[in-house]
This record gives structure tokens, C-alpha cells and sequence, in this order.
């Protein structure tokens, strides 16, 4: 009896020390909670919704795309580094071809491996219509930012040529937002499609749908957990395929939390770790809590963008200058709590493409005054102008008390300014439309803010002929022959010192000649849990979460 | 009983078309391009007219219409654009997450209500009454996503005694009822009952003062009864109208506020509609709205035969 009462005992003490340990490792499992801004888990099949910040949480970390943007910097420009190719050039004969070698030994989630055939493959999926996966729903978020990407074509298992419309040396700064999707998984997921299922396009789309719900890129996360509009659960991809990337985290959990005093509630409250854009009135508390709040300079612009119309107030520089002289932007910043960056044109100084402009923007009243008396008008004879503006949206930070600030400020210097405030995703689709449509309802500036990641994006959309509504973004029509051969000549400058020296020449025209009236630059500001160790908030849109740890 | 009930099942069906109809054309009236998810702003006008191909947006309205509600009659609302997953499925599980929601927070409205109703009109004119009536305004006059808000701040922030948002400390997908996950309900329950407990307690205290003041509670006094039989009889009268109240109560709660689902992120069908609004996405849209309407429709014809059932009355007439 001693004995089995002996050996139960045993027994006992070898299960309790089993499930302690069990419990202590679980309870040691490093997990950082992050609550976005974005309404729902952006998509997770490797062509990101929810704008730069899917690419920031479900692109980023769970995929790797051929080039990337180098985010291991707080003081630098974010550059182009090598992804998942190690190196590329240009064909010297035909300028439309991009040869680009891979890197070898690369392994997605599920296993297969990473080659010539998936990049074709994952070009195919938004550029081939005849192909199996192609996805509609994909080609939207990712062919705009790669405008001139025709075809890719393996040469071997591990170089891969891309075929462009025209001489592009944007392409490869282009290639950051085209996420490599494991085609051996979807393919897995096709072939567990229901045989009922006889259209080859539901078919597909279908598959998509069970890829988005168990994806398999080649990130530094896999995906572990994934609830609908509610939460999404990364683990660690410890064969990751960069030692240097290699999560020191063991799970990540993204919940989406569209309201800003729910999200810093939670972040109070200690429900998670980070939440991107806290409330800007609740900064203090959150920084006397004994958190931190991160912030850095964005490539995000806050302007007007001024129509260039016939009959617009705008067509004169001087009037342009005077706008750009009027605005108190250290006062804006103040009534921000500090959360923006004083531009001085689309990027700052020391930027690659700076170009050391000749006009410099900055504050001067008596300055704004005297170019507007020459134009013609003072106080008793102010300039009417009106401006659509939106009462809220993703990227417009705090629109209506900034821009009633703005008002106030160029009033000083003569401006009358008016406003017309419409619904966000209406200001959204008039921008596509131009300030010659209907849609602009009078008005000769629009304020849509945007990312200014790429040469693009940046400052080709805004400035060439080719780009004017419905094409692409030159909402003004701002429509000039010297921008145009700038933009050629950037566009067909192949080395990167050369492109970028191309680049500046475009950036300081366009701060000389004034298309917009730049108000401020976003901060991207994001409140962490001082647990959060290894952050870095690089001068960009993404941030890289791999190099984190938690306490 | 069984004709009263086959007329107004028959009359639901002309309503949930015109329900149908109307919810279809509300959302596309709306400005706004419904391909805004899928589309960044910069995509070409090529780019832009493929998609509407691809998406069916290209076809006229009544095209659009006929072949969406011949797929809703079957059980398919589409799918939703931004996620392309299928809205009946996404709508259900929101449905299910307001229902639990709406459930708690109307029984604790009724409760309250209920209570502070009978009180008022039993005890009216006394300080008992003033107190009850007070509240109960403090109920429907306080904007509630504001009051959610102060909970938040009080009880997650200050205090941290319960969560600030979410499902349950894993989404709302593994659910059990253990305190883990309840505590996650309080703070939106209680948010959410305030309305209906005002509501319920301004009807019922002005019920139960007519209610006695009629004759007939006036022969039950002189009869000898006592106040709790009394008190038992006015309840049974005042039931109807007050299980009427509850009803459309519990519908308007069903509907799920977007307002508070979204200030403390509870995956409903409020904080559904918030994204399917902002992100434009129609199928999604339009199918949650379809599912909402008919949920009341329905809700007020189950009103209407318990009435029946409780008022014999009601069906003569």
C-alpha cells in the first residue's frame, strides 16, 4: 500500500512539474499586441489593403517582395536594399528589360521554395488575365504602383526577367510593393476547391479566399491565427532566411481598433502593447503613464494641391510663393502637440532628392505681403480662393482644425480662403476626377494628403502631362514641357546616383514653381509600451517589427 | 388565431421587397465609387473601367438588382469586395456577436426599466417616483457612445478593472461564458441598455398610473385584495405594451450601434456597417442592411402574435 500511495505520489509531483513548466514556458512566450488604425485585418494574401498600413502589418512581415526598403535607419532616408533578389541591371541594349538574380536556398512558410517560376508566377497573378490565379481583387492595390511592369520571364531557377511598357528606372523602387505569394500552397488550396465549383474564375477566387485565411509567404512571420475583422495571430518564422531579421518575438497579435480613445484606452489599460496614431489630446497622459510615443520624419505630405485651371487664382507664381511664405508652421505645429515635421518642400533636406531649390519655404509675413501687392491685392482687395477639404480620413491627420488654422494664417497676407468639406472617400474619388470636373464644385485646391515613398508617387503623378485626370493624380493639371523632359530623364537614368541627381533637379523645380502649397509633413506618430525594446522608426510609411523584443 | 398569423406572414412578404428595394437603392444613390477598396487613387481610368467590368458594375440597376436579390432569395449576398469573402457568412457572425450583445443589454434595460417604471408609477408624485423618473431620463438623453467613452476611461483606464475593447481575450470566435470573456461584455451591455432602460421606464411608469387609476383596480381595492395581487393584475396589462416596447427595443439594439461597437471594437454588425461605409463596399453594405431590415420586420410580426395572443383584443379589431 506504502508503495503505490509511493509511486502515485511520484507520480503526482512529475505531472504538477510538467504542467508548471508547461504553463511557465507558455506564460514566457513573447507576444506583442499591436492595435491598428485600420477598421479591419488588412488582407493577408500579399497584396495588402488598407492602404501603407496593410503593406506595414500583413505585407512586411509576412512576405518578402524582391526589393525592400531598408528600415533599420532612424536618421537616414529609407533606401532601396536587396529582397529576395540579390542584385539586378538593366538590359544596356533594350532598356525595357530588367534582368534580376534571386536569392538562393529561400524557403516559403509552407515549405516549397522560393524561385524563378514563383516570381513569375506572383507577377502573373495582377498582370495576366489568362492565368489560373489571376486575381482581380489584387490587380487594383498593386499594378497602379508599378505602372510600367508588363511580364516576367524565367531565365533560370534563380534569375528572372522583367519586361516594362518603357524605359522605367523606377521599376525596381516599384517591385517593393509586389509581395511574393507561395504559388505551391495555392495551388494546394485550388485542388481542395469543391469539384462542384466548375468556373475556373469562382474557382479561383475561391482559393484566395482559403490562401488569405491560412497564407504562406516567406517573411519573417507566419500567420498562426486568423479571426475576421477581429484579430490576427503571427508566430516567428525562425528559418527565416535573414539572420538578421530573425524575430526575437515569439507571436505578434494585430486587432484593429479604428477609434482613436479605444485604442489608447486599450493601450492604457494595458490590452496591448503599441497602438499606431493615439488621440493627440491624450499624448501627454500616455507619455506621464510612462510610455513612449515614436515619432520620425514621413515621407507623408499635407498640402494643397493648387489647379493650375484656366481662370484659377493659383496661376500666378507670385500668389504661389505668398501661400507657401503665409503659413505659421511652427504654430500648426504647436496646435498638433508637436505631432508633425516642418516641410520645406516634398522631401527634406538632405534627402537624395533634395536638389537645394531656390525658393525656400518657410515664414515670412512681410515677405508674403509684398509679393501679393505686386500680384495686386491687399486687405481691403483679398484673393478669393476655396479649397475641398474632408472632415476626417486615413492619412489626413486633423483636417478641419488645420485647415481653419491655415485660414486664419493667410489672411494676414490677403488670402480670402474658402472651403468646401465633403466625406473623405468622395474627396478621394473627385481627386481622380480633376479640378476641370464638376465634382471639384468651384473649388482651386484640393487637400489629399499622400505618400511620397517613391519618385512616383512622390512627384511624377503631380507634374507630367501624361498623368493628368483621369490617368493618374495631376488633379491641377499642372502641365509644363521643361517637367516632362525632367521626368524623362530621370525615368531613363539607369544608375542610382544618377537617377537621384535626376530626381533633385525635378524636386527643386517643383519647389520653385510651386504646385502646391506644402502645409506639413506626418510624423507617423505611434505610442508603445516601454516593455517594447529594438524599436526603430525609420523616416518611412513601414516600420520593421522582426528586430523588436518584449520584456 | 392561425388567420390573424397567415395574414400577417403574407403582408411581411410585399414588405421585405419593398425592404429589399429600398436598402439596394439607398446605397447606391450614395456618392462614392464602391471600388474605392480595390482601387487606389492614382489607378488609371482603364484600370478602373476593368474592375467595374470584373466586379459587375458596369450592368444597369435593375440588372445589378434582379441578379442580386435572385441570389439573396437562395442565401447569398454576395461577396464583399474588400475582403472577397462571402457577406452572408461575414453578416452572420456579426449578426450572432450583436445578438449576445443586444441580448444582455436589453435584459438589463428591461430589468432596470421595468423596474424603475413600476416603482415610479406605483410610488408616482413621491420622491421615489422623482428619483426613478430622473434616471430614467438621464437614460435616453445622454449620448451613449459618450457615456461608453467615460466606462472606458473610468473602469479600463483609470481603474483597469475590465478590458477596453474586443470579443474576449481571443476574439469572439472561442467564446464561452467564463468571467475571462464576460468581462469583456460589461462595459458595452451597460452602454448599450441605458436607451432602452429610459425608454422602458418613462412607458411603463405612465402605464401603470393610468392602469391604476381605472375602475377596475378601484372594485379589486374594494374587493379586499391586497396590493401584491393588485400589483399582479397591473402587470399583466401593462405586459403587452411593455413586451411591445422591448421588442422594437431589442430590434433598434439588434441593429447594433455603430456608435458603440466601434468605440469599444465589438465585432457586430454596427461596427460592420462602420467598415462596409468607409471602405464603400457595396455587397457588404447593402447585404447587412438587408439582414437588418428583415430582422425587424420579422421581430415585429413575432410583437405582433404575442400581443395577439396575450390581448385577444387586438386580433378582433
Amino acid at each position: 500500500m506504502f508503495n503505490t500511495f509511493a509511486k502515485k505520489s511520484w507520480l503526482a509531483l512529475g505531472v504538477s512539474t510538467f504542467v508548471f513548466g508547461l504553463a511557465s514556458a507558455q506564460a514566457q512566450e513573447k507576444v506583442l499586441r499591436i492595435a491598428m488604425t485600420a477598421a479591419d485585418i488588412p488582407r493577408t494574401l500579399g497584396q495588402p489593403d488598407q492602404g501603407f498600413e496593410g503593406n506595414r502589418f500583413t505585407g512586411i512581415p509576412m512576405y518578402d517582395a524582391l526589393t525592400h526598403w531598408d528600415l533599420s535607419k532612424a536618421d537616414a532616408a529609407s533606401v532601396l536594399i536587396p529582397g529576395l533578389a540579390s542584385s539586378w541591371a538593366v538590359d544596356a541594349k533594350d532598356k525595357t528589360k530588367w534582368v534580376f538574380k534571386l536569392r538562393s536556398g529561400v524557403k516559403f512558410h509552407d515549405g516549397s521554395s522560393f524561385n524563378a517560376d514563383a516570381v513569375v508566377w506572383n507577377v502573373q497573378k495582377v498582370l495576366d488575365k489568362s492565368a489560373a490565379h489571376f486575381d482581380p481583387s489584387q490587380i487594383g492595390v498593386t499594378t497602379s504602383r508599378m505602372p510600367t511592369l508588363r511580364s516576367a520571364r524565367k531565365i533560370d531557377d534563380l534569375t528572372v526577367e522583367l519586361t516594362t511598357s518603357e524605359p522605367d528606372s523606377f521599376l525596381p523602387l516599384n517591385l517593393t510593393n509586389l509581395f511574393m505569394a507561395s504559388p505551391a500552397h495555392w495551388n494546394a488550396k485550388l485542388k481542395a476547391v469543391p469539384a462542384s465549383v466548375t468556373d475556373p474564375a469562382e474557382r479561383a477566387k475561391q482559393a484566395w479566399a482559403a490562401f488569405a485565411a491560412d497564407a504562406s509567404g516567406s517573411g519573417p512571420f507566419k500567420m498562426a491565427r486568423f479571426v475576421p475583422r477581429e484579430r490576427l495571430e503571427l508566430v516567428a518564422n525562425k528559418a527565416y532566411w535573414d539572420p538578421a531579421r530573425t524575430p526575437k518575438l515569439d507571436r505578434v497579435v494585430l486587432v484593429p481598433m479604428p477609434e482613436a480613445n479605444a485604442r489608447t484606452a486599450a493601450l492604457l489599460s494595458g490590452q496591448v502593447d503599441w497602438i499606431e496614431a493615439p488621440a493627440p489630446d491624450a499624448v501627454a497622459q500616455i507619455k506621464q503613464r510612462g510610455f513612449t510615443v515614436y515619432t520620425n520624419a514621413q515621407p507623408h505630405v499635407w498640402p494643397w494641391q493648387l489647379s493650375f485651371a484656366e481662370g484659377s487664382p493659383w496661376l500666378d507664381k507670385r500668389v504661389r510663393h505668398a501661400a507657401n511664405l503665409c503659413v505659421d508652421r511652427e504654430g500648426l505645429q504647436k496646435l498638433l502637440g508637436g505631432m508633425m515635421a516642418i516641410p520645406k518642400g516634398t522631401v527634406p533636406p538632405g534627402h537624395p532628392w533634395w536638389g537645394n531649390p531656390k525658393f525656400d519655404i518657410k515664414y515670412d509675413v512681410a515677405a508674403a505681403r509684398k509679393l501679393m501687392a505686386d500680384a495686386g491685392f491687399s486687405q481691403g482687395k483679398p484673393l478669393k480662393v476655396k479649397i475641398q477639404i474632408s472632415a476626417s480620413g486615413s492619412g489626413q491627420m486633423q483636417p478641419l482644425p488645420m485647415n481653419e488654422f491655415v485660414q486664419q494664417s493667410l489672411k494676414q497676407c490677403y488670402f480670402d480662403v474658402d472651403f468646401d468639406v465633403i466625406e473623405w472617400n468622395t474627396l478621394f474619388t473627385n481627386w481622380r476626377k480633376g479640378a476641370k470636373d464638376p465634382s471639384a464644385n468651384g473649388a482651386n485646391a484640393t487637400n489629399v494628403s499622400f505618400a511620397a515613398m517613391d519618385p512616383f508617387f512622390a512627384m511624377v503623378r503631380f507634374t507630367s502631362s501624361k498623368t493628368v485626370p483621369p490617368t493618374s493624380n495631376n488633379w491641377g493639371y499642372f502641365v509644363n514641357k521643361e517637367f516632362d523632359d525632367l521626368i524623362g530623364a530621370a525615368r531613363t537614368t539607369f544608375d542610382d546616383k544618377g537617377r537621384d541627381a535626376a530626381l533633385a533637379k525635378l524636386h527643386a523645380r517643383i519647389v520653385e514653381e510651386a504646385p502646391f502649397v506644402w502645409i506639413a509633413h506626418d510624423v507617423g506618430p505611434r505610442a508603445m509600451s516601454a516593455k517594447v525594446k529594438g524599436v526603430v522608426q525609420p523616416r518611412s510609411w513601414f516600420i520593421d517589427i522582426a528586430p523588436m523584443s518584449i520584456q | 388565431m392561425f388567420q390573424y398569423i397567415l395574414r400577417r406572414v403574407l403582408l411581411t412578404l410585399p414588405i421585405m421587397l419593398g425592404v429589399s428595394l429600398v436598402c439596394f437603392a439607398l446605397v447606391h444613390l450614395a456618392p462614392g465609387d464602391p471600388l474605392v477598396s480595390v482601387l487606389p487613387p492614382d489607378a488609371s481610368a482603364a484600370l478602373q473601367e476593368q474592375l467595374r467590368q470584373l466586379y459587375g458594375f458596369d450592368r444597369s440597376y435593375p440588372e445589378q438588382f434582379l441578379s442580386w436579390i435572385g441570389r439573396a432569395i437562395q442565401g447569398d449576398l454576395g461577396t464583399s469586395i474588400a475582403t472577397n469573402r462571402p457577406v452572408t457568412a461575414e453578416v452572420m457572425r456579426a449578426v450572432s456577436n450583436t445578438f449576445m450583445l443586444a441580448c444582455v443589454a436589453t435584459g438589463i434595460g428591461f430589468l432596470l426599466g421595468s423596474l424603475f417604471g413600476f416603482v415610479a408609477g406605483y410610488f408616482r408624485n413621491s420622491w421615489i417616483d422623482r428619483v426613478a423618473t430622473a434616471l430614467s431620463v438621464v437614460g435616453v438623453s445622454v449620448p451613449h457612445y459618450w457615456l461608453g467613452m467615460v466606462l472606458v476611461i473610468i473602469f479600463s483606464s483609470i481603474l483597469m478593472w475590465l478590458p477596453a475593447t474586443g470579443a474576449g481575450p481571443g476574439g469572439s470566435s472561442d467564446w464561452t461564458w467564463d468571467w475571462e470573456h464576460m468581462k469583456h461584455l460589461i462595459l458595452p451591455a451597460l452602454t448599450m441598455s441605458v436607451i432602452p432602460m429610459g425608454i422602458i421606464a418613462r412607458t411603463l411608469r405612465a402605464l401603470v398610473a393610468e392602469i391604476l387609476a381605472q375602475e377596475f383596480v378601484v372594485g379589486l381595492r374594494a374587493k379586499g385584495m391586497r396590493d401584491l395581487h393588485i400589483f399582479l393584475h397591473v402587470v399583466k396589462n401593462a405586459a403587452p405594451t411593455a413586451l411591445a416596447v422591448m421588442g422594437l427595443q431589442l430590434g433598434y439594439l439588434l441593429g447594433g450601434s455603430i456608435l458603440i461597437e466601434t468605440v469599444f471594437s465589438w465585432p457586430g454588425t454596427g461596427f460592420l456597417l462602420n467598415s462596409a461605409i468607409f471602405q464603400r463596399d457595396l455587397p457588404l453594405l447593402q447585404g447587412t442592411i438587408l439582414v437588418l431590415a428583415l430582422f425587424f420586420v420579422v421581430l415585429n410580426l413575432l410583437v405582433d402574435i404575442i400581443q395577439s395572443a396575450l390581448d385577444p383584443r387586438i386580433q378582433r379589431s
